[in-house]
């Protein structure tokens, strides 16, 4: 039987990077198409994920799944070559937990200390730094999160390993540095030039440039509202 | 053989940190219940934590923590999958991929959707209030549609979707009595009639915290969230 593997997303989002590259790993063909989340959300995706509406959606023959994580452990669970888990459920535990970090407590701290307003900024940028010191600490001496190889909690940490750096570029902060966080850092390199992964980023001209024109837009709100 | 049988038997140790109110725990208990593994419960006082929470839990600091052989688990989603794939009777997750994928949807919109609305609905006032109550109501809606056609999230028996909701079974009554608003009404009649057969269950019959307990409780909350002006 014909396999049809789809992924709806859109270029920028780490989220729907996140499925790609679980894809990507496994060896997986896949048909992307490319929504256009802010202006006009295809049917098809509002078809499919009826509950959130949202980016990514994954079809495998004609059946839908939404939420990134939820995709990634499907993507596991049916291509059983080159593991994103460990096997031991305890370590497997461990790994979920991990993502779960990143995505309930990391990734919107990181998003509050880029986008509040600058009496708010400080206490952001702790909250932020806090977060980044636990995750750092998960690392415990290794290359990846997973070992030796990319798993679970390196693809959830996707933003954290190669959009925040560009982030930072253009909003002239850094947060995530070789100073502060050494060994987190220096897996960030080690994520984004990773073989498998490199492929499955979105290109860092575009990115910066998208970075840039959202903070001057922030900005730009921020000055509007304060006159 | 039986000697072995014994020593591995004897070494198994399960701990649970909790409370006798949090939902969160509760699941853990639901889920050790259904499976029924001997557990030692460590109810745990959240204004003053012990040594072995902190200890357990450096990241969060929260119950409810599984401790298995001295190997410490902490949310509940995530040791609800750890406790199904180390006890294989009675599962709570399917066999299938994209059954289990849908099962893991429904907990997480539960307990990123659905639960904080609700709380919100319940915590906050004014012009915060009215959007959580809408955001409440939207989801309940959604929640409804999955039941259709189906006893349990689950299908004929309860899933991890199940015990993710599993609280609207014992503590939306809880809150109705201490608002004087009913949120989950006759609009939802599917959900009201999945309420009925959760709290049903020999594991939430036998195991959820006494009723009157939970109201003086959340009474007190309430009031400490709406303090008379």
């Amino acid at each position: 039987m014909a396999e049809e593997v789809k992924v709806f997303g859109t270029w920028g989002s780490p989220f729907s990077r996140r499925v790609e590259l679980a894809l990507k790993i496994k060896g997986v063909k896949y048909e992307y198409i490319e929504e256009d989340v802010y202006g006009n959300k295809s049917p098809l995706l509002l078809k499919y994920n009826p509950v959130h509406k949202k980016v990514p959606v994954f079809l495998h023959n004609g059946k839908p799944i939404a939420e990134s994580l939820v995709i990634v452990e499907y993507i596991e669970e049916t291509w059983k070559g080159n593991p994103i888990l460990p096997e031991d459920p305890y370590e497997k535990a461990m790994a979920r937990f991990w993502a779960k970090f990143v995505d309930e407590k990391c990734l919107p701290a990181l998003w509050k200390a880029g986008s509040s307003p600058e009496n708010e900024r400080a206490k952001a940028v702790e909250e932020a730094c806090e977060c980044l010191k636990t995750l750092e600490s998960a690392l415990n001496g290794k290359r990846f999160f997973g070992g030796d190889t990319v798993g679970l909690v390196d693809i959830a940490a996707n933003f954290i390993g190669y959009w925040l750096r560009l982030f930072q570029e253009a909003a002239g902060h850094d947060l995530l540095s070789a100073e502060k966080f050494p060994a987190l850092f220096k897996w960030s390199d080690e994520f984004s030039s990773c073989s498998v992964v490199k492929d499955s980023l979105p290109p860092k001209d575009k990115l910066l440039a998208y970075f840039k024109a959202h903070i001057a837009g922030t900005k730009a709100a921020e000055t509007n509202a304060s006159n | 053989m039986k000697v072995e049988c014994a020593k591995t038997m004897a070494a198994e140790e399960v701990k649970l940190l909790k409370t006798w109110s949090s939902l969160f725990g509760l699941r853990v208990v639901w889920a050790l219940k259904l499976k029924g593994i001997q557990y030692d419960a460590i109810d745990e006082d959240l204004s003053n934590k012990s040594a072995l929470l902190l200890q357990h839990n450096p990241v969060y600091k929260k119950i409810p923590v599984l401790v298995h052989n001295g190997k410490p688990i902490s949310e509940s989603l995530v040791i609800l999958e750890y406790i199904d794939e180390t006890w294989k009777q009675n599962p709570i997750l399917p066999e299938d991929p994209l059954e289990k994928a849908r099962e893991r949807f429904w907990a997480k919109f539960n307990d990123e959707k659905l639960l904080p609305s609700i709380w919100g609905a319940f915590t906050k006032e004014g012009k915060e209030r009215e959007e959580a109550i809408a955001a409440a109501v939207e989801n309940l809606k959604l929640v409804e549609e999955e039941l259709k056609g189906k006893k349990f999230f689950g299908g004929e028996k309860i899933g991890l979707a199940d015990v993710a909701f599993g609280w609207l079974a014992y503590l939306i009554c809880v809150f109705d009595e201490v608002t004087g608003f009913k949120i989950v009404n006759e609009r939802y009649p599917l959900l009201l009639a999945w309420m009925q057969e959760f709290s049903q269950l020999p594991i939430a019959k036998d195991n959820c915290p006494p009723h009157d307990k939970l109201v003086i409780k959340f009474q007190a909350l309430y009031e400490k969230h709406h303090p008379a002006k």
